[in-house]
């Protein structure tokens, strides 16, 4: 007699949900194995055994198999199927090679963050709201709340300088690993004149390498030599930590907690895609004390 | 962090679970955390994660998860490892280490106060904490404790009571994909028909609480 165990998640060759920025292929997942537990139901044998009861019909038929379209804006849980239309399946399944260059595929679907491709479907990995955006074959990705920040290549983030060693410097942005920066990677820096970084250091860039498999690597350049707003911030004003959820909240075009902040008075914010807000040092007598908690305070009504 | 407190009871016909409660994003430093409660039983979790991990520690091709569990009182002894080694393996089964390779994601249990089904309490306070975090997970999992009693009864969710005169107890960890068995343990003797009639009640009541997850994280979206 074999109680049916689940076997575990092989490890899937292409890794799956890319960042939102990033247009790419459908990759295939893993193949979650199904045989060993349908062998071990039919198991139990005659008499007294029932199925597990179906009852909760609706909840079931959402976790396996439900269209991508009907959940879109609701709450989605890690483990959910959602299926795609025909079209896109009769893509993948084919993966036939195009010999013709000049047919672009009409519909390259994107599968966003916590979202994973897996055989009939998109396999939901994180808890969150299902967004769906029509433009351009169309994508998908699941808004979730978090603390803890991956780096995201493209994203633009602040740093503070840990290490000066040599010609790199070692940057803590709140992810697993430290990023590198390098010294020419400002606008205008030689081998003669180089940046005047201290550690401790706040420095606003954007990740040029960050996946899972190398050190994140920053720049504060972009592609043309110019620093359009990167670089240095310096060793004044206040850095606060908030959720991702918030700084993505705050960085939306109309952000009614911006306008109503600025009308309290002026300041300057730099916002850091992984959860860390600067604003500039207070030229008023009182301290920082009322800005803060005036941000503070938005963080648990605005959830996400 | 406002935290959501989640309530529900289950009847499901002669098993009954008792009421069940729950609070997310309670604590503030770790990246996620989740208290659990089963009729008196409650357990409060917290994750990190996925963090930078020592040297040692590292695995090349996924993250290494850790669990630490402990007592109300005392320090930790034989009985908290062997259930940290559980709640381990159960919870790698479902997180998708390999998207963190290099990492360390650390799972802190404290228990709160015992009433029985300990160990269940545990594996629904993890999956919670895993919830809260947003950790890649390829399913859900939830924790059922069956009791046998003497007669051949199956209680669900015993208090510690009932632990105690029961002739078996086990505890079952059911993924919500098809409702797969994650984990077993037993303590106890018990035959293989009365085994397999509690996994059958226990993936009934795994029903009942993976539709609270799913309204216990509802209710955390609706405010947005």
């Amino acid at each position: 007699m074999n109680i049916p165990l689940a076997a575990a998640p092989k490890e899937g060759t292409a890794a799956g949900g890319g960042a939102a920025g990033g247009a790419g292929p459908l990759q295939r997942g893993d193949r979650p194995g199904v045989s060993l537990a349908r062998r071990g139901r039919s198991a139990q044998g005659a008499g007294r055994r029932r199925r597990p009861a179906r009852g909760a019909g609706a909840a079931m038929a959402a976790e396996r198999g439900a269209a991508a379209e009907a959940l879109v804006g609701q709450v989605v849980l890690p483990g959910d199927l959602l299926l795609l239309p025909a079209h896109y399946d009769e893509d993948a399944e084919g993966e036939r090679l195009r010999l013709s260059a000049g047919t672009a595929t009409p519909g390259r679907l994107l599968c966003g963050p916590g979202l994973r491709r897996s055989g009939a479907g998109l396999l939901v990995t994180k808890c969150g709201l299902l967004r769906h955006r029509p433009a351009g074959g169309g994508a998908y990705w699941v808004d979730s709340q978090q603390k803890r920040y991956v780096p995201v290549k493209g994203d633009h983030v602040i740093g503070i300088v840990t290490v000066k060693a040599g010609d790199v410097f070692r940057l803590d942005v709140g992810g697993s690993e430290p990023a590198s920066l390098s010294y020419l990677a400002f606008e205008g820096a030689t081998k003669r004149n180089r940046p005047n970084v201290q550690v401790g250091d706040l420095i606003y860039g954007q990740f040029v390498v960050a996946n899972k498999d190398m050190e994140p690597e920053m720049v504060c350049i972009d592609s043309s030599g110019k620093s359009s707003g990167m670089g240095i911030i310096g060793q004044d004003g206040f850095l606060f930590k908030v959720s991702l959820g918030l700084i993505r909240k705050l960085l939306a075009p109309k952000c009614e907690i911006i306008q109503e902040l600025s009308q309290l008075y002026p300041f300057e914010l730099v916002l850091g895609m992984n959860g860390r807000i600067w604003k500039c040092p207070s030229c008023l007598t009182w301290g920082p004390s009322p800005w803060a908690c005036g941000l503070l305070a938005w963080e648990p009504l605005v959830q996400l | 962090m406002a935290a959501e407190v989640a309530e529900a009871e289950a009847a499901d016909g002669q098993c009954r679970l008792r009421r069940f409660s729950c609070e997310l994003g309670l604590l503030s430093r770790p990246d996620g955390s989740a208290a659990f409660l089963q009729g008196d039983t409650s357990v409060l979790a917290g994750l990190y994660g996925p963090a930078e991990a020592k040297i040692s520690k590292e695995l090349p091709d996924r993250a290494a998860l850790d669990v630490l569990l402990r007592p109300k009182v005392g320090l930790p002894g034989v009985l908290e490892r062997s259930r940290e080694q559980l709640l381990q393996q159960t919870c790698e089964a479902v997180v998708l280490g390999v998207l963190h390779p290099r990492t360390a994601i650390s799972l802190v249990l404290q228990v709160l106060s015992d009433a029985g089904s300990l160990l269940s309490c545990c594996l629904n306070a993890a999956c919670m904490a895993l919830l809260d975090a947003g950790l890649p997970l390829s399913a859900l999992f939830c924790g059922v404790t069956c009791a046998l009693q003497p007669d051949g009864a199956i209680l669900l969710d015993p208090t510690a009571r009932q632990e105690q005169e029961a002739r078996a107890v086990l505890t079952f960890a059911i993924a919500s994909a098809e409702r797969k068995v994650l984990m077993v343990t037993t303590k106890g003797s018990c035959s293989v028909q009365e085994m397999q009639q509690c996994l059958a009640a226990a993936q009934r009541a795994a029903d009942t609480i993976f539709q609270f997850y799913r309204d216990s994280v509802r209710r955390r979206y609706s405010k947005c």
